[in-house]
């Protein structure tokens, strides 16, 4: 009766003044849009079709699913969250949600993506979706993210498998095709946080957080930016060169992929004394539009196909 | 239980606590929906064969 009486007497109980709002915020919506469209991507690239319906269950699913992996990360880095001025304002550090709500929200997010994708489309999506939502608020969040200036590398796994869900849940399988997809985010990862982290380095350093500039220094970071992007613009071009697209995404990934070399060559020669850092804002700006661009090709070449495909038949 | 004993809330925790109720209103309305909808899709005319 004691305990009772108290918990309503203590007047230091919180009330939540969070907003649907807030909790949208949760979610990292532009994170979420670009696995949208990637997973998007996945299903149309897929030779077969499924029912529309449940072709936009499965995209809002993945939707919800990537979302709650934002919710979870959010949660966990709160602490780090806020001291960095990117991510100050995010509705924890902010005090609009309480780490406990970012937590309750982010598990029943996840169990719900991962039990609709699987009960209405099929288990194999789920069973990607579900890993990746692990890998991202387990591998990469708690324990890479922390621990390894390789943080980045290998948690970029979590941001590439969208395609690859997409494709499942039209498929039933996963494909070479669908690996190439996931490839081709994968090391566009390395570059595009790589570049962040040269001129937000000091808010890294701040955090704690063993970013490759702030472990193994500028010149060795400009270096691997480097060779990823060589890495990088072949793979884009790959789809073409194993024959699942059509000359048009060639040409237009080819062209992307020398833009980003030239961008990563100008972070290359970038002088130790350039504190205002301009040609690593220009590559991480351009591989947000490299990234856009080369979907949004292969998204355009397989509509084109099937569009073509249908006229001969 | 007498009311002195209840949490008054202030105007912004009501607004925000009617905000986040419209939201879980819409979003469970959405599930019911698309589970509908999505079991009509999964069995096509299916769902009207049935002994009677």
């Amino acid at each position: 009766m004691a305990l009772v009486h108290n918990r309503f007497e203590d007047q230091t109980i919180r009330m939540s003044e969070a907003t649907a709002g807030d909790f949208f915020a949760l979610l990292k919506p532009r994170v979420m849009s670009l696995v949208v469209f990637t997973a998007f991507v996945g299903m149309v690239a897929a030779p077969v079709t499924i029912n529309p319906f449940l072709a936009v269950v499965a995209i809002l699913a993945i939707a919800i699913g990537a979302g709650a992996s934002g919710a979870l990360n959010m949660w966990y880095d709160a602490d780090i969250d806020a001291v960095m001025t990117r991510t100050v304002n995010r509705p924890v550090p902010a005090g609009k949600v309480t780490p406990h709500e970012a937590l309750t929200f982010g598990l029943v997010l996840s169990v719900l993506s991962v039990m609709t994708l699987g009960v209405l489309v099929n288990w194999l999506s789920a069973a990607l979706l579900a890993f990746t939502i692990f890998f991202y608020a387990v591998v990469y969040t708690m324990w890479l993210k922390r621990w390894t200036p390789q943080n980045i590398v290998i948690g970029g796994a979590a941001g590439a498998l969208p395609p690859m869900i997409g494709w499942a849940a039209v498929t039933g399988s996963v494909s070479f095709e669908s690996v190439v997809l996931f490839l081709i985010t994968f090391l566009w990862t390395p570059p595009h946080f790589w570049a962040l982290a040269l001129f937000k380095s000091q808010d890294y350093e701040r955090a704690g957080i063993p970013m490759m500039p702030n472990v193994a220094g500028e010149a060795s970071t400009r270096r691997q930016i480097f060779a990823y992007s060589l890495l990088l613009a072949p793979v884009g071009v790959a789809p073409w060169l194993l024959g699942y697209t059509t000359i048009g995404y060639g040409v237009v990934s080819l062209a992307l992929g020398i833009g980003f070399v030239w961008y990563a060559w100008k972070v290359l020669r970038m002088p130790d004394s350039d504190r205002v850092m301009k040609p690593a804002k220009a590559l991480f700006g351009y591989s947000l539009l490299y990234l856009f661009v080369i979907f949004a090709a292969y998204l355009a070449d397989s509509v084109v196909e099937r569009v073509f495909a249908l006229g001969g038949a | 239980m007498s009311d002195d004993h209840l949490v008054t809330l202030t105007d912004k925790q009501k607004k925000a606590r009617r905000s986040r109720n419209i939201a879980i209103g819409l979003a469970l309305a959405a599930l019911v929906i698309i589970f509908y909808l999505a079991t009509i899709a999964k069995f096509g005319p299916a769902i009207l064969d049935r002994p009677l």
